[in-house]
């Protein structure tokens, strides 16, 4: 197990709070941390569902789904980026 | 007289090529630190961004813009150093505001200079579809109606997919990847 720090951006944000630590077992994909998070609440269950479109960060990289979670790892959710 | 001064002058220094900032900006400073002290450049090429007074039919009264403090900054550096590999242009630099901004506001600048008009075209244009995807910020409008997060457009990632880059931002395939670990031992 790893303890690792999630963050949220925009929409997600102002829905869910800025943050949160969950316990992730070791070797677990993007995927698997966000459906471990779908339980926190019901806001969580709804907008963090499959086939949200929901973006990822690892350590503050764009990462697809199925990208490994490392031990120590700020992991961030948000909404499609909307800039520039 | 020491030669301090003399050392400065001679000294090439590399100018900050991102600036994520609440203050707004002035293209003519901007592209003159661009430009300073290299007689290589023939060519400049600009785009700005600015806040319209309305979106899909309704009226904007402002708009607000969040970033990811830190990875903002890196996505757009590892931009410019895509666009540098890719495009034989000598500098590029990205302005982008945040914060509260109002209606004919600027919100993002992109400047890159080259010895000829056609690379610092292609590297602005590319600069600004990697950008508008792959960087993340994130635009709130208020209206009339109340303020509401702006939706990506696909055609966004369309623009980036004409460069070869297929990295989905409005679309939504990385969720496929979801329901395919659902079968997963």
């Amino acid at each position: 197990m790893t303890t690792i720090h999630v963050r949220y951006f925009a929409g997600l944000r102002e829905a869910l709070g800025p943050q949160q630590t969950i316990d992730l077992p070791a070797g677990s994909t993007v995927a698997e941390l966000r459906a471990l998070l779908l339980p926190t609440s019901a806001r969580h269950a709804e907008l963090l569902a499959p086939g949200r479109a929901v973006r990822c960060a690892v350590n503050q990289v764009m990462a697809e789904e199925t990208a490994l979670v490392p031990e120590v790892a700020e992991v961030a959710f948000f909404p499609p980026v909307t800039g520039g | 007289m020491t030669d301090a001064p003399i050392r400065t002058s001679t000294t090439t220094t590399t100018a900050s090529r991102v600036s994520i900032q609440t203050a707004d900006f002035d293209l003519s400073t901007e592209v003159a630190a661009l430009r300073a002290a290299d007689g290589g450049v023939g060519a400049v090429a600009t785009f700005i961004g600015t806040v319209r007074d309305s979106s899909d039919g309704h009226r904007v009264s402002a708009m607000e813009l969040e970033h990811y403090p830190g990875m903002t900054e890196r996505a757009i550096e590892a931009m410019i150093d895509a666009a540098q590999a890719r495009f034989d242009i000598r500098a590029a630099r990205v302005v982008h505001r945040v914060g509260p901004l109002a209606v004919g506001a600027q919100i993002v600048l992109v400047a890159v200079t080259s010895a000829h008009r056609g690379q610092a075209f292609g590297a602005c244009e590319f600069l600004m579809d990697y950008l508008k995807t792959q960087a993340p910020f994130w635009k709130k409008e208020s209206t009339a109606a109340g303020s509401h997060w702006v939706d990506a457009r696909n055609s966004d990632d369309a623009a980036l997919r004409r460069w070869g880059i297929d990295a989905a931002n409005a679309s939504n395939p990385a969720n496929t990847s979801i329901a395919n670990n659902a079968g997963k031992p």
